[in-house]
């Protein structure tokens, strides 16, 4: 979330209630909606590391507000945040945690154990599916998003099925 | 009484012979389809999925075991009783599209549903209406090798759809499809679905098999699972609120 905010505010300054919008407005419905409440608490951190400074402007018939601007620090760990690559993915996955550890202590058998979990990423994808119809054609961003979540849980049942050769 | 299944298998079995060698594909399945249903079935390569499917339809013969169609024994047929079955009663798929090369596009699609009995005009129309819900309606008059590889799938899906047959059965049917081909692909079957055609697909493509009825899982030639996809859980009328969410 710092980063975000930090990406938006370069753009211009804001208060956290336009930094919400705007989230919303770039990301669409693909993304989980940001609480207005971590949105301020996130701003009340960069500013105190020195990333982001506030000024208080006043309006006329409600209380001021806080309107927040990147300062030179901020625009710098922006720069190194843009300039390296993103960590990918990381399986650490609990599923085959108990894949592993479950038969060896008698809780489950794993064939039952992949066939559930198999039906359940189908009805996951069945809902991405869903999520993918109702999603309007010019939401890009969305689209895109709901996209590498389905190419992820592809991955999760290709996987699960090389489990099942290897373990069965 | 109710309608007969549109598939049942009883004790299915195929080996094949390498070099004198018996290798088991299928070890004994027992699969029944009701009209309507839409099944996928999913599993390793080498499971036995493409060889079930082949059985399925006639093209490739059983080692033992029964097949029987629409209440009818199948497995006991020959070849040219077969194709006659085939013609009249089921839509194939292939990995690899097995278009007629030198025929159009169109009349590859309208062929089958001619053979099957079909009037020029019912033919040509329903040709017409699957090549339009595929996006295809600009290759009618292309022959097959001008086309893209997804195309021309896209092409056997329409023509295996031709002749409105009782059973479409589909092997890998989005293989060799991007995403957004994937996606009419995915509507046209979800229509006809919808439309009471009775699918049985092998699949890897979780998209395509979370779309099914029920999913049929083959290991080593064998059933490991049976079973119905689970409806969504949530968010009847949501937004796509939280993909990340979602595969948290």
């Amino acid at each position: 979330m710092r980063l975000f905010l930090l990406a938006l505010l370069a753009k211009e300054p804001a208060h956290g209630y336009e930094l919400k919008q705007a989230l919303e407005q770039i990301f669409g419905s693909a993304y989980p909606s940001p609480n207005i409440g971590q949105i301020y608490v996130t701003l009340g951190r960069l500013e105190k590391d020195g990333l982001v400074r506030a000024v208080d402007v006043e309006q006329s018939n409600r209380p001021n507000k806080k309107v927040y601007y990147l300062t030179a620090a901020g625009r710098e760990a922006l720069d190194a945040w843009a300039d390296e690559p993103t960590e990918g993915p990381r399986v650490r996955d609990e599923f085959f945690m108990k894949l592993v550890l479950a038969p060896m202590t008698g809780v489950a058998d794993r064939m039952a154990l992949i066939n559930r979990q198999r039906r359940h990423y189908l009805s996951i994808m069945r809902d991405l599916n869903g999520l993918a119809e109702r999603t309007a054609p010019e939401d890009r961003v969305a689209l895109l998003l709901i996209e590498g979540a389905m190419l992820h849980l592809q991955a999760d049942l290709d996987w699960l099925e090389r489990c099942q050769e290897d373990l069965s | 009484m109710r309608a007969d299944p549109v598939v049942t298998t009883v004790n299915l079995v195929k080996i094949y012979q390498n070099g004198g060698v018996p290798v088991p594909a299928v070890r004994g399945v027992d699969l029944r389809v009701e009209r309507g249903e839409f099944v996928a079935i999913m599993g390793p390569s080498g499971s036995g999925k493409s060889t079930l499917i082949h059985m399925l339809g006639g093209l490739d013969p059983r080692t033992s075991g029964e097949i029987w169609l629409d209440g009818k024994r199948a497995d006991t047929l020959g070849e040219s009783a077969w194709a006659l079955l085939r013609r009249k009663k089921i839509g194939f798929v292939f990995q690899f599209f097995n278009l007629v090369a030198n025929m159009t596009v169109a009349d590859n699609v309208e062929l089958p549903a001619l053979l099957a009995g079909a009037s020029p005009r019912e033919a040509r129309e329903r040709r017409e209406r699957l090549l339009d819900a595929l996006g295809l309606t600009g290759c009618a008059d292309a022959a097959p090798a001008q086309l893209a590889g997804g195309e021309q799938q896209r092409v056997a899906l329409a023509r295996a759809l031709a002749n409105r047959p009782s059973l479409l059965l589909a092997d890998e049917p989005t293989g060799n499809l991007d995403s957004r081909n994937t996606r009419d692909v995915l509507k046209l079957l979800g229509e006809v679905h919808r439309d009471g055609q009775t699918i049985i697909m092998v699949t890897h493509d979780a998209r395509v098999a979370s779309l099914a009825d029920r999913v049929v899982s083959l290991l080593d030639g064998q059933i490991v699972d049976d079973g119905a996809v689970a409806a969504p859980r949530r968010r009847p009328r949501g937004t796509a609120g939280d993909v990340v969410e979602l595969r948290g």
